[in-house]
């Protein structure tokens, strides 16, 4: 019982986290219209911050500034946030498949950097040792697990929040009317290359808090966390939840995570050995096809973007 | 001459080498409803482009008033006051009618990412008056039955008149509509021009594009006509309509015979 329990806690945490960074890639794509292809390193950003900024000491590369939690998450966000401004700046002009391409190749620049450059980040094999914060305090696993469950969840639900007003304020019908057609908004007096950067930036800052929170669960960061894979099951959640739409963003990273977990159990269980050595590459066709099916049948995604109309809201005080 | 609000001093725009618009020096008078009218490809539309900022021109200068605006981004004209709309419609369509009307007033504070989450108290209010202003100008352009619908939904007509509903929620002095009554039914049309005389005797100038001329001889004052990329004529409605050159060239005859 207590074993189903802390696999749901678990599924939950995860989902959460996931969540967050679709949200943060919904800001982008489904608001905007910005395609970034490379999730990944601001998620990266984000993680290598928080535990170069809030770790403890380590002996041959940077980091163990023991920075106080909650600091060391803004600054893997600020991290985060650096990067995409920096990318930002560069790769406005570059609209719809070169965006994508650009974003792409910086998340294998940044994947490699990390990889290579040892006195940075530790190289393959990652910074470990992240103390996490109330573990020592709380000492039972189980117990600990259960409070980071809930502050993760808090965590995305800030968030959530946080998006809803922005959205629904006049700076989301500027995002809108960008993605939906950039001359015209230019025409009518709005600059669209600092919008696509005010929105790149602060999508992927949202990434960076996931980021943060997933390092800070697994006490842990490596490149193997940052690889191109992680880009496309952030997309392929935004995709089948509805892009445009906080809730379905949410409900994709559920439901995707969901099949990822059910389907790697599943094959560790069912499937013949000679199957289980390509358990992942499994994984990854099924997600395609439920992308694929997706598009076909409902390419808005399970819950497509609402109009914002004018019954909603403040008019009824007027 | 100081009444003049929109002058260009040879202006030419090219594509490659092919010259759409070819040193065109012109004047608007301030609080006029001037013309513009020439054949398919005269070069009218690149023109407004170039006159928006949408095309940088590859010579020559435009002046709002004394100041050189050449060059300038379509967003900064705006906020000086010159706005216009597109030949095209380019409506935001996954928005309803009514948002993407509010969307013009320009310096909201909830454009702002911060002003947007920790001023709620000012946002509401300019929301709110946004949101009169825009129904009203709606009702003006007989949108308003609509304004909840998505604005991809309209018809061909109908989102004409949003362009003109979206400038005019801007605070412009200077508005350039390209054939504002293309697909537009004749009771519209009637509205659309009663609209613009007006916004016109509250002080508003205007440059139309049309090919309607019933609209352009019954209410633009003067009238300009291109050909082949050139200013070909410039003066009232009678003048046009006795200028064997002007006619010639909308039949497509040389120009300058
Ligand atoms: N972006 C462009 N690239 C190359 N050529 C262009 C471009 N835009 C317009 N042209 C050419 O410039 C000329 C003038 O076009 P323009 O659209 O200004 O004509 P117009 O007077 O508005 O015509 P219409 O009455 O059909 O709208 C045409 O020959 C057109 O093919
Ligand atoms: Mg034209």
């Amino acid at each position: 019982m207590i074993g189903v329990i802390s696999y749901l806690i678990f599924f939950v945490t995860v989902a959460s986290i996931l969540s967050i960074a679709v949200l943060g890639l919904n800001l982008q794509w489904g608001n905007t219209g910005l395609f970034n292809g490379g999730v990944a390193a601001f998620i990266g950003a984000g993680a290598y911050g928080l535990v170069i900024l809030g770790g403890t000491a380590q002996p041959d590369h940077l980091g163990g500034y023991g920075l106080f939690y909650p600091l060391a998450l803004l600054g893997g966000m600020i991290v985060a946030g650096i990067l995409a401004w920096l990318v930002g700046i560069l790769t406005m002009r570059l609209r719809h498949d070169y965006l994508a391409i650009a974003t792409f190749g910086v998340a294998v620049a940044f994947e490699n950097f990390m990889r290579n450059s040892d006195k940075i980040s530790g190289g393959a094999k990652g910074i470990r040792g992240f103390e996490r914060p109330f573990e020592a305090f709380i000492g039972d696993p189980f117990y600990f697990s259960i409070g980071f469950f809930i502050f993760a969840m808090t965590m995305l639900v800030l968030v959530y929040i946080f998006l809803e007003k922005l959205i629904r304020s006049p700076f989301g019908r500027l995002l809108r009317a960008i993605r939906e057609d950039e001359t015209a908004a230019q025409s009518l007096g709005k600059n669209p290359g600092s919008i696509r950067l005010k929105a790149f930036v602060a999508g992927s800052m949202i990434m960076g808090l996931a980021g943060g929170l997933y390092a800070t669960f697994y006490a842990f960061i490596s490149p193997q966390d940052i690889l191109p894979t992680l880009t496309f099951q952030i997309w392929a959640m935004l995709i089948v939840g509805g892009a445009g739409n906080n809730k379905g963003a949410i409900a994709g990273a559920f439901l995707i995570w969901g099949v990822w977990t059910l389907s790697g159990w599943g094959l560790s269980r069912f499937a013949p050995l000679e199957a289980q050595l390509y358990a992942g590459t499994i994984q990854y066709i099924l997600i395609g096809v439920i992308i694929v099916g997706m598009l076909l049948w409902r390419p808005q995604g399970l819950f497509p973007e609402k109009l914002v109309v004018s019954q909603t809201g403040d008019r009824a005080q007027s | 001459m100081a009444s003049d609000i929109l002058t260009t001093r040879d202006l030419t725009t090219k594509f490659g080498s092919f010259c759409a618009v070819d040193s065109v020096s012109l004047s608007l008078r301030k609080g006029s409803i001037t013309g513009l009218i020439g054949p398919n490809g005269a070069g009218k539309s690149t023109l407004f482009n170039t006159l928006t900022g949408t095309l940088k021109p590859t010579s020559g200068q435009v002046f709002l008033g004394d100041a050189d605006i050449s060059g300038l981004s379509p967003d900064r004209l705006f906020k000086k006051g010159l706005v216009r709309t597109f030949q095209i419609p380019r409506p935001f369509a996954r928005m309803s009618v009514l948002e993407n009307v509010m969307l013009s007033p320009a310096q909201q504070t909830g454009e702002k990412i911060f002003g947007s989450i920790f001023r709620p108290d000012i946002v509401r209010r300019q929301e709110q008056e946004y949101r009169t202003k825009a129904l009203e100008i709606l009702d003006f352009v007989t949108l308003d039955k609509l304004a909840d619908q998505a604005a991809g939904e309209l018809s061909g007509g109908q989102t004409k008149l949003l362009e003109l509903a979206r400038v005019l929620m801007g605070d412009a002095s200077i508005i350039l509509l390209d054939e504002p009554a293309a697909g537009v039914n004749p009771v519209l049309t009637q509205i659309l021009i009663e609209r613009i005389e007006e916004l016109n005797r509250r002080g508003m100038t205007f440059l139309i594009i049309e090919h309607n001329m019933d609209f352009i001889m019954s209410h633009c004052d003067p009238i300009i006509a291109m050909a082949q990329g050139q200013l070909v004529f410039q003066g009232t409605a009678e003048e046009a309509q006795a200028n064997k050159t002007l006619l010639d060239a909308y039949l497509g005859a040389p120009v300058n015979a």
